[in-house]
């Protein structure tokens, strides 16, 4: 598979999707049909092998996308392509290629049955392997997420969050995707168990060479285990960087406010600097100009009447803002190798 | 600190009581004072009984789960022990609290203008106009646009900032004493979170309010509070300065929690997480709760519970071998 290192795992060209409001409440009072635009117009590789985070508000369309992309819903506009797929391979060997995690482990698993008889059904009915190695290999799926052979004849409920997230990864891992999509797969789990979840993600990735969405909303995780990230907001991705990169020179306004307002673990209070107001508006209002002007503490009048689109402003840095070059540098970055 | 203590809570005991057998304790043996205008985090992971002692505290402990022992005095008295209806007029003008998910404590059947205006009518006898003209006057302070036409709206007409927003009206409607948090910007997004705790700090600061502050996050503390609790297993393992233990934890669980946790300011630290599980509340192990746990243990660790003991000046932990959890930290 390494002849392909210029194909990405995943190409998503233009993808929109809208909901029609029509029927409802909206309908009748406003006497037409309202349309929300969840996604407009999505451009965005995820490279082999690599961990690409996609972070954003409530809202954003982050997960939206994901299930686009584990083809849970279809796009209004727009392709998903998986290049060095076989073209001729029907839905099945589609569904099987991308795989998803979800956030909380406890309502993803199904209760009433064993994890054992879980994995089973998948391997068999994918053909991963022969009947008679479906023990074999749902004890090697097991053991590589940290789990031991007896977790296969537990139930769910027998296991604490952590280890029903293992049990969730190990059920994506059992038809040996290319992608995995994980959806804030570790914001419901508690600290010192979430770092062996993020651990578990970073060993898949260098040892199966899987190429891996994360999405998620904790910065401070995103920097530790993603190569690139993705930033999202209403709909569109705003700015798109290498890791360090995005951190230390983000160049959207956006990115900047989402940056100041983690809460810092050293140090004092945050850097106000771009301090922005309110909350992110409803998809079903999208402002005029650019979307993030209302909130934006350096717009101008030009934000308020163009829309800008995601431009190259360095070498592998998009950014959506058409005032990216006049970007003070950041001082709000982290504080780097020095620290310690 | 001559000064009598804002609440005082003295070995409290939580947990459920059984007919036929002793009690199981969730919480056990809790000692801590909480001065006027103080804020103080306790941070510790699900199941450390942080929430349930907030909740003690508030009067809201869940059905089944009781005061074993111990006592909590607030100004001097005992609310433990202060007939029912007088505990009941402390809340809202002396003791205030604020949840995670707004949208459980707030009334979905009543606009939010009313619900902020309730307790100001109770506790402070206004007037319904004066109660409403306050009502709209704490929207206001805590940045909800257009608080006239908002005041009118139902819980599920707002998002979760704005709800957040009119829960704190709400709790500082009378403006207590004394404001008690239950994680409340968990559920928020970042940005909106980031407004959310500085207007708390403002409100705070500008009614002298003491606040205690319930979360996991590490940097929500860090941001938010001064004096700081670790909890685990249902005790105080730690106590001190927010930066004097970040800087230089003296119990291995609050090492382990720093180590687990990503910081944005150190990108290349590596996490370590802490090895196995808190141990189940009924079947607690004979010596230090943490020991199973911890890679410092010595024998001497389980068999006796270390008592939580002054290590520096204005710090304590519960733990044996605190001075070689601080060697560890510095290496």
């Amino acid at each position: 598979m390494s002849d392909t290192i210029a194909d990405p795992a995943l190409r998503v060209s233009g993808i929109t999707k809208e909901y029609r409001i029509g029927q409802g409440i909206v309908g009748r009072l406003g006497g037409g049909a309202a349309t929300l635009k969840a996604l407009d117009g999505i451009d965005l590789e995820l490279r082999r092998g690599e961990v690409l985070a996609l972070v954003g508000e409530s809202g954003s369309g982050k997960s939206t996308l994901a299930k686009i992309l584990v083809n849970s819903t279809t796009p209004t506009h727009g392709t998903v392509e998986e290049p060095g797929a076989d073209a001729a391979a029907g839905n099945r060997e589609r569904a099987r290629r991308v795989q998803m995690v979800f956030q909380d482990p406890y309502s993803s698993l199904n209760p009433r049955i064993t994890v054992g008889s879980m994995l089973a059904e998948l391997l068999k009915l994918h053909k991963i392997v022969p009947r008679a190695q479906v023990r074999q290999e749902s004890i090697r799926l097991l053991n590589l997420v940290g789990l031991q052979e007896d977790a296969l004849d537990a139930y769910p409920s027998q296991f604490s969050g952590g280890q029903r997230q293992r049990i969730a990864i190990a059920r994506a891992l059992a038809v040996r995707p290319d992608v995995l999509v994980a959806d804030e797969p570790v914001s419901a789990l508690d600290v010192s168990v979430q770092a062996t979840i993020l651990d578990l993600f970073r060993s898949l990735q260098r040892e199966l060479g899987l190429s891996i969405l994360f999405i998620a909303h904790n910065l401070a995780v995103v920097q530790h285990l993603s190569q690139r990230v993705a930033v999202m907001y209403l709909g569109r991705i705003v700015e798109v960087a290498d890791t360090g990169e995005l951190f230390a020179n983000p160049r959207h306004p956006y990115t900047r406010a989402l940056i100041d307002s983690i809460p810092r673990m050293t140090g004092d209070s945050v850097n106000d600097e771009f301090d922005i107001e309110g909350e992110p508006p409803s998809p079903f209002d999208v402002p005029s100009g650019c979307r993030f002007h209302p909130r934006c503490p350096i717009a101008t009048e030009r934000c308020r009447v163009d829309d800008p689109a995601l431009m190259q402003i360095g070498p592998a840095h998009l950014s959506a803002c058409m005032l990216a070059e006049d970007l003070a540098p950041y001082p709000g970055a982290p504080l780097a190798e020095e620290a310690r | 600190m001559s000064e009598e203590p804002l609440l005082s809570v003295k070995k409290l005991s939580l947990g459920i009581r059984r007919t036929n057998a002793p009690a199981t304790a969730i919480v056990e043996d809790l000692d801590f004072e909480i001065a006027s205008g103080e804020r103080f985090g306790i941070v510790g992971e699900s199941g450390s009984g942080k929430s349930l002692t907030l909740r003690a505290i508030a009067n809201l402990l869940p059905r089944g789960i009781e005061v074993l022992s111990g006592s909590i005095e607030y100004r001097g008295q005992d609310l433990l022990r202060m007939p029912a209806d007088a505990r009941r007029r402390l809340a809202g003008p002396e003791i205030a609290m604020i949840f995670q998910e707004p949208m459980t404590a707030l009334n979905p059947v009543m606009r939010v203008g009313e619900q902020i205006a309730e307790s100001p009518r109770r506790h402070l006898g206004l007037s319904k106009a004066e109660a409403k003209a306050l009502a709209i006057d704490m929207m206001r302070k805590t940045g909800i646009p257009d608080p006239v036409r908002r005041a009118e709206a139902y819980p599920h007409e707002l998002s979760g900032g704005l709800r957040q927003r009119i829960m704190i009206a709400m709790a500082l409607s009378c403006s207590p004493k004394l404001l008690l948090c239950d994680e409340p910007t968990t559920a928020l997004d970042v940005t909106v979170q980031h407004q959310v705790l500085r207007l708390l700090e403002q409100l705070c600061d500008d009614t002298g309010t003491a606040l205690v502050f319930v979360t996991h996050d590490l940097g929500v503390v860090n941001q938010t509070c001064r004096e700081l609790a670790v909890m685990y297993a249902g005790g105080i393992v730690e106590r001190g300065k927010v930066k004097d233990v970040f800087a230089g934890p003296r119990h291995p669980y609050t090492k382990g929690l720093l180590d687990s946790a990503p910081d944005f300011d150190q990108p290349e630290r590596e996490l370590i997480a802490i090895p196995g599980f808190p141990p189940n509340v009924s079947n607690r192990p004979r010596g230090c709760a943490f020991a199973p746990r911890c890679t410092f243990a010595v024998e001497h660790c389980l068999e006796e519970a270390p008592a939580l003991e002054p290590a520096l000046p204005g710090r304590e932990a519960a733990c044996f071998e605190s001075d070689r959890i601080f060697e560890g930290t510095a290496a």
